[in-house]
């Protein structure tokens, strides 16, 4: 019986592989052509790896480049410039030999301090879009799938005291909060309790008014998504960020969940179409549950084209936290961030113009390569702008 | 049309309630006080604080602090807590600042970018187009306060003139070219600043309307009917790649307030970015909470005209 079963499967999975693979290779054909993208693909690549080595070369506790040590006598030094040996103790020379990028107003090497910068950068990028992905997903999954669903008054009760019970709770008054919650519980207990037990019973009939049909789900989360697209989202950013405790975490967090709504109303979008297919249909009338084929039926096919956009958002994460820093309110020092670079260089953007330069002219690369990659992504992915020969 | 735009303004108010509790949510949720904005300042005693707390409800719950709030605000009673100025005024003030950049940088870019995509779609491929693209890209990419710099390097080393804030100070007994130039030249950079990423998205989007209706069947049958190429590009394939950014002359409006905090910090413009910014740093609830107000109001205000424009210019909507 095991052994047909897989027997089953390989047959099923084999021409599945086969066409992946083939796929996989037209798309590399396909990104090749588009040169733009291609290029974009390799800074990419590169600006991946040299993250990678800069977390490994400055951080632990004695790295290979220190980007906080501090040689006030080495102030200031143009790029390519070498240490005044007989001025320094052996472990403060640089390990390049010379400073590759010159040092800043306090002596620090920039070329530390830029290893470390791209390390911050890729992560708040990754992290901050991954938590919108993530958010925008979910969201957008519930409201496309289960968007004709109805919310009923019963609903709304329990989440309102637990969310009442909860406030109450955090905010010092503990005792109070947990009782609330205790009736909340109980509340959901006994609801459905009855319901179990005396479904028919005309007693209870009262409370087919807790069952009224107030607001569907799409309305709900759609409601959220444009209550959020309300607010500028650098102004709201900046605001948050500057009223929490500095820390590169918050700024994730806050530049993710300041960014789903456009993934959320795109895989809305995309889940009310998918909907409709037969491949789902069939798969409904197999008896697939609904995670099943959420999960394993819509996600895959809606999944491309977030993940584009996804990429084009690492640039904007990445450029807001860099504008984020250049205010003062990033990653709190001595980490260094380009931002902060360029922030702490423009003092002296006439005597040391690479402080300024540098940075400045990594952002642009990281961002562009972004950019072009993700929207060559895009071009390549859409049938209808390949140009026709 | 009543029924749906009586349907649409309750819809937004709704929106905009919702709006004002989450976004004083945020702001009283966050960690720290505002009465202890500046606890080393020596006349900060705790009986200042009391007062300050007093004075501004602070002492209240919460949902007595947001009735207090909005309360004033429809009012016209809001006041600072920095300098107890009215905010209404305040803010107004500021905008009279902005909306110059905001003019300027919004002319820039509606002439430009059309002219620029619609030359890139119709020479698809070509030199043109592609130096077109990389340059649009290059924008898109810029962190506007590098460029920023660079442009102010550029200015100042090439044409001596001062570029940071308003006016240049101690012009007032010069003559009136004299000043008018000088407000031209500050004036100039931070709009163009504002502009270039504005002409990069729009001059994209041009081009890629005018790719998809130059090859539709209509435009090939105006060709086919032996129309001159300007009759085709201009008459019957511009005119309906115009149709969606009509609607984006409502969207526009949110532009008043957000995205200029950078450049008007860096241009040291007295404008309402730089006041928002300011008023982040020194915590001064009110103006955020306003400044936040009206930027969602502009929103929604954007949204409704945009829907209208559609439901005029596009006789296939019937919302």
């Amino acid at each position: 019986m095991e052994n047909n079963k897989s027997n089953i499967d390989m047959e099923l999975e084999t021409p599945v592989v086969g066409q992946v693979k083939s796929r996989k290779r037209e798309l590399l054909r396909l990104l090749k052509e588009n040169k733009l993208a291609f290029i974009g693909l390799i800074i990419f690549v590169i600006f991946f790896i040299t993250a990678l080595l800069g977390l490994l070369l400055t951080s632990g506790k004695e790295p290979v480049f220190d980007p906080s040590m501090v040689r006030l006598q080495e102030k200031l030094l143009p790029p390519l410039a070498s240490p005044h040996l007989e001025s320094l103790r052996p472990h403060e020379v640089p390990k390049t030999g010379v400073y590759v990028f010159g040092t800043d107003d306090l002596g620090r090497d920039v070329f530390a301090r830029m290893l470390q910068g791209a390390w911050v950068s890729l992560t708040v990028g990754f992290v901050a879009v991954g938590i919108a992905v993530l958010v925008g997903l979910f969201m957008g999954g519930i409201a496309g799938y289960f968007g004709q669903k109805y919310i009923g008054l019963d609903h709304i009760i329990v989440v309102l005291l637990f969310s009442t019970g909860a406030t109450l709770s955090l905010t010092g008054k503990s005792f109070t909060g947990f009782i609330v919650i205790v009736i909340d519980l109980a509340f959901v207990f006994s609801l459905a309790l009855i319901r179990w037990k005396s479904r028919k019973s005309r007693y209870f009939k009262w409370l087919d008014l807790l069952r009224k049909k107030t607001l569907s789900i799409d309305t709900l989360i759609m409601r959220v998504v444009d209550i959020m697209l309300c607010f500028p989202s650098f102004f709201l950013i900046l605001t948050v960020v500057a009223l929490l405790p500095a820390s590169i975490y918050n700024i994730m967090i806050v530049i993710g969940l300041t960014s789903w709504m456009g993934t959320t109303r795109f895989v809305r979008a995309e889940f009310l179409s998918l909907r409709e297919q037969d491949f789902v249909t069939a798969a409904r009338a197999l008896g697939v549950n609904d995670y099943r084929i959420i999960f394993r039926h819509m996600i895959p096919n809606a999944i491309a084209p977030v993940l584009v956009s996804a990429t084009i958002g690492i640039a904007t994460a990445i450029l807001t936290e860099a504008g984020l820093s250049f205010l003062g309110f990033g990653v709190p020092p001595p980490n260094a961030t380009w931002g902060n670079i360029l922030s702490d260089g423009k003092r002296f953007i006439f005597d040391a113009p690479w402080l300024t330069f540098i940075p400045g002219f990594a952002i642009l690369l990281v961002v562009l390569s972004f950019n072009l990659f993700g929207e060559g992504l895009r071009d390549i992915m859409n049938p209808k702008l390949r140009e026709r020969h | 049309m009543l029924s749906f735009i009586g349907r649409s303004v309750i819809q937004k108010i709704v929106t905009l309630f919702f709006v004002s509790i989450v976004s004083f949510l945020i702001i009283h949720m966050a960690p720290g006080k505002p009465s202890q904005v500046d606890p080393l300042n020596p006349k900060f005693t705790p009986e200042m604080v009391e007062r300050f707390r007093k004075e501004f409800h602070l002492d209240k719950p919460l949902y007595t602090q947001y009735f207090y709030f909005y309360h004033d605000l429809f009012t016209g009673k809001t006041v600072s807590w920095k300098d107890n100025q009215p905010v209404l005024a305040k803010i107004f003030e500021r905008f009279l600042n902005s909306l110059p950049l905001f003019i300027v940088g919004t002319i820039l870019t509606w002439t430009l970018s059309f002219p620029v995509g619609i030359r890139s779609a119709l020479h698809r491929g070509g030199l043109y187009d592609r130096s077109a693209t990389f340059f649009s890209y290059l924008f898109i990419s810029i962190p506007g306060f590098f460029f920023a710099y660079i442009l102010i390097i550029f200015v100042v080393n090439s044409f001596h003139v001062p570029v940071i804030g308003m006016e240049t100070f101690g012009l007032e007994s010069l003559s009136w070219q004299r000043m008018f130039m000088d407000r031209i030249w500050h004036l100039l950079i931070p709009s163009i600043l504002g502009a270039t990423g504005g002409i990069a998205v729009l001059s994209r989007y041009v081009r890629s309307q005018m790719l998809e209706v130059e090859g539709q069947d209509y435009v090939r049958t105006a060709k086919a009917k032996g129309l001159t190429a300007e009759q085709v590009h201009y008459k019957h394939a511009l005119r309906n790649a115009l149709l969606p950014f009509v609607t984006m002359f409502g969207l526009i409006l949110p532009g008043l307030i957000g995205g200029s905090v950078i450049i008007e910090s860096i241009f040291s413009w007295p404008g309402m970015g730089r006041m928002a910014y300011e008023a982040i740093l020194a915590r001064d609830y009110p103006i955020i909470l306003t400044v936040n107000f009206i930027s969602a109001v502009l929103v929604l205000g954007g949204t409704f005209v945009s829907d209208l424009l559609y439901m005029v210019v596009d006789p296939r909507i019937r919302l």
